[in-house]
């Protein structure tokens, strides 16, 4: 490195050893991702496992790999991800909103605080056949599932967050004469802002638990129709490939998020 | 500046509070009346718990009183903050996600009155109070001493004529604590403002006020009133304390405040 010219020696083996220390970390994930697929492999070749119920890294590759060449996959992955996105979308917005609504009156939050305790404990996927009976089957119903599922996580979190402000904060406001939107604007909103992008982050995951689960209960398209569908009719390596696919597709959405939280961070920062 | 100089600018009569809770009913202030004029310091010292912070919330409008009568410039004191007075917190309290320069213009800036004639003058007080430098840093890379007087700036910046000042120096250290009351001590009395502060320390009462008023414990009444007349002729806070009166002036203090005891 060019700029750890200028410093001490002392210093440029401590930058080395964290950088050392890194490298080895990334090192040891990739090495241990090669282990477990090789193992799961080497077990189906030498018929440790059947590889027709467990199905095996190649068996599954191979499967994408023909959906990928003719575009078949493409669909399944378009429907999945538009409705995690728009599910997520809608679940963090609409619950933003009612945050603040409730944040505005404590009355209000305490008449709705038992219900959210309820809708919070839930299981929302119990509401499955109301929501298709109502919406319809299709995506709509896919959309309010992960809604449902979104939506009360990003209340209580946001709430929780604009609760932690300090009082004092608001204080300072009301000496200045400060109104309740200023309030919100001027210290709540950006005081709570790194509790807002971790709600964030927990409903990235939650969105997908809503598509999938909503893909079980009723779907022509998607991935969680790839896996169910795959389940029913024995195909192992579909489900296993489809699987694999989400897990990628699910981690890529989550540094997608984290990413603007580190671009906020530094914003804040420097 | 004024017409109302007449009037003395802060007049406390037969003020008393009530703390409701479902527990119960707290007595926190009882019978308080004292009056304060224009450019006078007056410090409140007492136990703690003894309603001091309640007086300066009354005096704001951020509480109301269970009876009695506040007015500020003549004018009774109702719902809502006066655009008179300007409060200071224990905290400083600066948004970390504001640069200083935001910061200081905050309380101009929730009043809409960010004019070109109000920053010069924000900026003004920036510069005479050696913050120039720092007005796109952001308020983590200021020292204590230095967060102290930009918030002293902001609220400096929406011209108060009565300054409530509520403990603005307990969080800081010591040293910094000593410094720091001298500079804001300076900047009030320079600026030609009357101010309350209220505080648990004796030797900063002494050396900041002219007058310091005494709270017995809870219900806080007041118990004692001493008008400071230093021999020393310096304005700074830290060569008061050298006077020779002070000592005296501490032990008659210290007596009463723990005359509750």
């Amino acid at each position: 490195m060019s700029e750890s010219g200028s410093y001490s020696l002392e210093h440029r083996l401590y930058l080395q050893k964290i950088r050392r220390r890194s490298r080895f970390v990334l090192g040891m994930q990739i090495l241990l991702l090669f282990v477990l697929l090789g193992l799961w492999e080497l077990a189906a070749r030498l018929g440790w496992i059947d590889p027709f119920i467990f199905s095996s890294p190649s068996r599954c590759l191979a499967v994408l790999g023909r959906m990928f060449a003719d575009g078949s996959i493409w669909p399944h992955i378009g429907r999945t991800m538009l409705e995690t996105v728009i599910g997520f979308v809608l679940g963090t917005v609409l619950g933003f909103l009612v945050a603040v609504a409730l944040w505005c009156s404590d009355t209000a939050q305490r008449i709705f605080d038992p219900y959210l305790v309820v809708l919070n404990s839930l299981p929302k996927i119990a509401l499955g056949p109301v929501i298709i009976v109502w919406v319809g089957a299709g995506m709509g119903s896919i959309v309010v599932v992960t809604l449902l599922i979104s939506i009360v996580v990003t209340i209580i979190g946001v709430l929780n967050g604009f609760q932690e402000v300090e009082a004092e904060k608001i204080l300072l406001l009301r000496t200045f004469g400060a109104n309740r939107w200023q309030i919100l604007s001027r210290v709540i909103l950006p005081a709570s802002l790194p509790t807002t992008i971790s709600v964030l982050k927990i409903n990235v995951g939650m969105s997908w638990v809503g598509v999938i689960v909503g893909e079980y209960l009723c779907s022509k398209a998607g991935l969680g129709y790839l896996i169910i569908y795959g389940g029913q009719v024995f195909k192992m390596d579909l489900v296993m490939g489809s699987v694999l696919l989400l897990c990628v597709l699910a981690a890529a959405m989550y540094y997608l998020v984290a990413l603007l939280e580190k671009g906020i961070g530094r914003r804040l920062d420097d | 500046m004024r017409a109302e100089t007449l009037a003395p600018l802060l007049e406390m009569e037969k003020v008393s509070m009530f703390y409701h809770t479902p527990q119960g009913e707290t007595a926190a202030l009882s019978d308080i009346s004292f009056q304060l004029e224009k450019g006078a310091f007056l410090a409140i010292v007492g136990p703690s718990g003894c309603g001091k912070s309640t007086i300066l919330s009354l005096i704001a409008g951020l509480l109301r009183p269970s009876a009695g009568e506040i007015r500020i410039a003549g004018e009774p004191v109702g719902e809502g903050i006066s655009p008179l007075v300007g409060y200071m917190l224990q905290h400083d309290h600066l948004f970390p996600w504001c640069t200083v320069w935001d910061n200081v213009l905050l309380g101009l800036k929730i009043r809409g009155e960010v004019k070109p004639e109000q920053k010069e003058r924000v900026a003004a007080l920036l510069e005479q109070y050696g913050l120039a430098d720092f007005r796109n840093s952001l308020p983590r890379h200021l020292s204590g001493g230095m967060r102290q007087r930009a918030a002293l700036i902001r609220t400096l910046a929406l011209e108060p004529e009565l300054l409530l000042l509520d403990e603005p120096f307990s969080a800081l250290d010591y040293q910094t604590r000593l410094r720091v009351s001298d500079d804001i001590g300076t900047i009030i009395r320079s600026q030609g403002k009357t101010a309350v502060l209220v505080t648990h320390d004796i030797s900063e009462a002494i050396s900041m006020a002219d007058r310091v008023l005494v709270l017995s414990a809870r219900p806080g009444r007041i118990r004692y009133q001493e008008r400071i007349c230093l021999s020393s002729s310096s304005a700074r806070v830290l060569e008061k304390r050298q006077a020779p009166e002070f000592a005296a002036c501490f032990d008659r203090i210290w007596k009463e405040l723990n005359g509750d005891v």
